[in-house]
């Protein structure tokens, strides 16, 4: 559905050149569903207006449900669906209106935009605005009629640039559920944009994580988790049994890293699957003579991942 | 691997385009009709002021050659084509800011037919502005000849297509800074109404002023629509003004089409 090959994207401001994407290589198969996550300014945008025949690279090229977006950037609008980081219906417009005209810009007959139109605004919880101006709507509310701009047409291949950004979780959680409903009846692709780890985390089956310009981490959110970080089984035992349990737990995973506890010293090691190997080193240490005061199995977040393969977190750029 | 080809929606023609991007601007005047009753009161107000003073300048006849009306009505129908076309921008402007022109860049519409479906909407109540204002001078003493009339109209659509791409494509170069916008807008727009003889005859004017009009596009519509309103088809001057009209529409379209192909909005 997407290939591209070394697309890079360069911006002058002044005498300064930004270089925002610096070379991205990705396939995405039909009915993937792809989530890039990465901090502010990473350049996701940019690579999504790349694909959406939107801004021409500066270099590399890029084919789009079959289509080089260079070469051919109408075509590919007319197979794609996009629904970009600001607020895509006009302020001074009917919600109905924008939306059957929009329908009507993809070629479709008035009957056709109609019903599809009609289709959206239930399922979106739309109904009840029909006729009100956008400029009236709460934000949540313009983001789930950008949805639907974006899904008038049924696109085979939906673009979506930060879809959740500005909306309360009840929002977000049901933007997902409609996203994830048109993917089961429809089978789109999707690839959408996030620096919201949890719902990258949750939501996309694959997790392609973009740092300045370039991809540096790309597979399903567990399979990362699993390479990049690894879960952590920590124990906390008295000072007089640190020594014993460090060797011990030296044989099960990694090299146990040391931090003071209240009740004496948690030692903890990077396993695999830390809740299955749980019991056995439990067992083991108790079998030696330990005494574990306290356990815990952490499963990494992708802020972990993140964390790992540029030493900054996630989390500090978050607003 | 090579990318699986998708299927894609029947192709529309740039006239379908054109079509409903008019349509999509249109519908906001037709949500809310006030705003085209308040449209009509400007010219009204011109042509109620400045028609007397003229008339009492010139003695009504010597200056004019026939009534003071049927001189500078088309005029005023000309400067409202020109007030509401080189605004096709502004509307473009806040578009541009919320983000709903890259909506709209993101699906199938020629790119051509972005400018004129705009272009084209702005000069909608002109039509309605042009036919209240003719009646309304009626009494008054002027003579409406409708053919002449149709065909001006449709030289000033032609010519008002190709403001409004202008207009579209300064939006998109001022597209960072909203105010130059209007600073350019507004300081070309009143030295080519006043020096196209709109609004007073230049022949009483100085010779540069003579000169500079020549090279102005709105100056050959000017003379052209006065001839068309005086209800006369044979003369080499409605010539002049479509190749005017027609020039402006061919740079309009060229200056805009380029202008969306390069920027990164
Ligand atoms: N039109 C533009 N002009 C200049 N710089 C830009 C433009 N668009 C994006 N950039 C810069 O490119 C970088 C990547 O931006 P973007 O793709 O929007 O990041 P993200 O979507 O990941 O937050 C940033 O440094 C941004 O300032
Ligand atoms: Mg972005």
């Amino acid at each position: 559905m997407i290939h591209t090959e070394a697309l890079t994207r360069s911006f002058r401001v002044g005498k300064e050149t930004i270089e925002a994407v610096r070379g991205i290589d990705l396939d995405v198969a039909e009915g993937e569903l792809v989530a890039f996550l990465g901090p502010n300014g990473a350049g996701k945008s940019t690579t999504l207006r790349m694909l959406t025949s939107l801004l021409p690279p500066s270099s590399g090229s890029a084919q789009v449900a079959g289509v080089d977006v260079v070469a051919k950037p109408a075509e590919v609008r007319r197979r794609i669906g996009y629904i970009g980081q600001k607020d895509g219906a006009g302020h001074n417009y009917r919600v109905w209106d924008e939306l059957v005209m929009q329908g009507r810009f993809y070629g479709m007959s008035k009957a056709q935009a109609v019903a599809n139109g009609e289709d959206l605004l239930r399922t979106l919880d739309l109904d009840a605005l029909r006729m009100r101006k956008v400029s009236t709507l709460s934000g949540g509310q313009k983001r789930r009629l950008d949805i639907a701009l974006g899904l008038i047409h049924a696109p085979g291949l939906l673009f979506l640039d930060e879809p959740s950004t500005g909306m309360d979780p009840q929002n977000r959680a049901n933007l997902w559920e409609h996203i994830t409903r048109i993917r089961e009846q429809r089978g789109t692709t999707i690839v959408l944009t996030t620096h919201y780890l949890d719902e990258a985390d949750a939501m996309a089956e694959r997790v392609v994580i973009i740092d300045h310009g370039r991809i540096i981490a790309d597979d399903t959110a567990d399979a990362l988790k699993r390479k990049q970080a690894g879960d952590r089984l920590t124990v906390v035992v008295r000072p007089a049994d640190a020594d014993r349990t460090r060797g011990l737990l030296a044989t099960e995973g990694s090299e146990p890293a040391e931090k003071p506890d209240p009740d004496g010293v948690a030692l903890s090691i990077r396993v695999e699957a830390a809740s299955h190997a749980m019991p056995g080193v439990l067992e083991r240490l108790r079998t030696a003579g330990v005494d574990v005061l306290a356990a815990s199995a952490r499963q990494p977040t992708l802020d972990d991942v993140f964390l790992n393969l540029t030493g900054r977190s996630l989390r500090e750029g978050e607003s | 691997m090579v990318a699986l080809s998708l299927p894609a929606p029947p192709r529309t023609s740039v006239l379908t385009d054109v079509g409903h991007v008019w349509w999509r601007e249109t519908l906001t005047i037709v949500r809310d009709p006030f705003s085209l009753i308040f449209s009509l009161v400007q010219p009204l107000v011109f042509l109620g002021f400045f028609g007397p003073l003229l008339s009492g300048l010139a003695g009504d006849g010597a200056l004019f050659g026939g009534s003071s009306l049927q001189w500078f009505l088309p005029g005023v129908v000309v400067m409202i084509t020109m007030f509401g076309t080189s605004m096709t921008g502004a509307n473009l402007q806040f578009e541009i800011m919320t983000g709903a022109f890259e909506r709209m860049l993101a699906t199938p519409l020629a790119r051509s037919s972005l400018m004129v479906g705009r272009a084209l909407k702005e000069l909608t109540p002109l039509v309605v502005q042009a036919a209240i204002i003719t009646l309304v001078a009626i009494p008054f003493g002027f003579v409406l000849y409708p053919m002449h009339v149709v065909v001006g109209l449709v030289m000033l659509g032609i010519f008002g297509v190709g403001v409004g791409a202008l207009s579209y494509a300064l939006a998109i170069a001022a597209r960072k800074t909203e105010w130059i916008f209007w600073a350019v807008q507004q300081s070309l727009l009143f030295p080519l109404l006043i020096l196209s003889g709109m609004m007073l005859p230049l022949e009483t004017g100085p010779g540069w002023m003579q000169v500079v009009s020549k090279f102005n596009p709105l100056t050959y519509i000017v003379d052209a629509e006065r001839v068309l309103f005086s209800g006369t088809f044979g003369s080499l001057t409605i010539v002049w003004g479509f190749v005017a009209a027609l020039v402006t529409a061919a740079v309009g379209l060229f200056v805009g089409v380029r202008s969306i192909r390069k920027a990164t909005i």
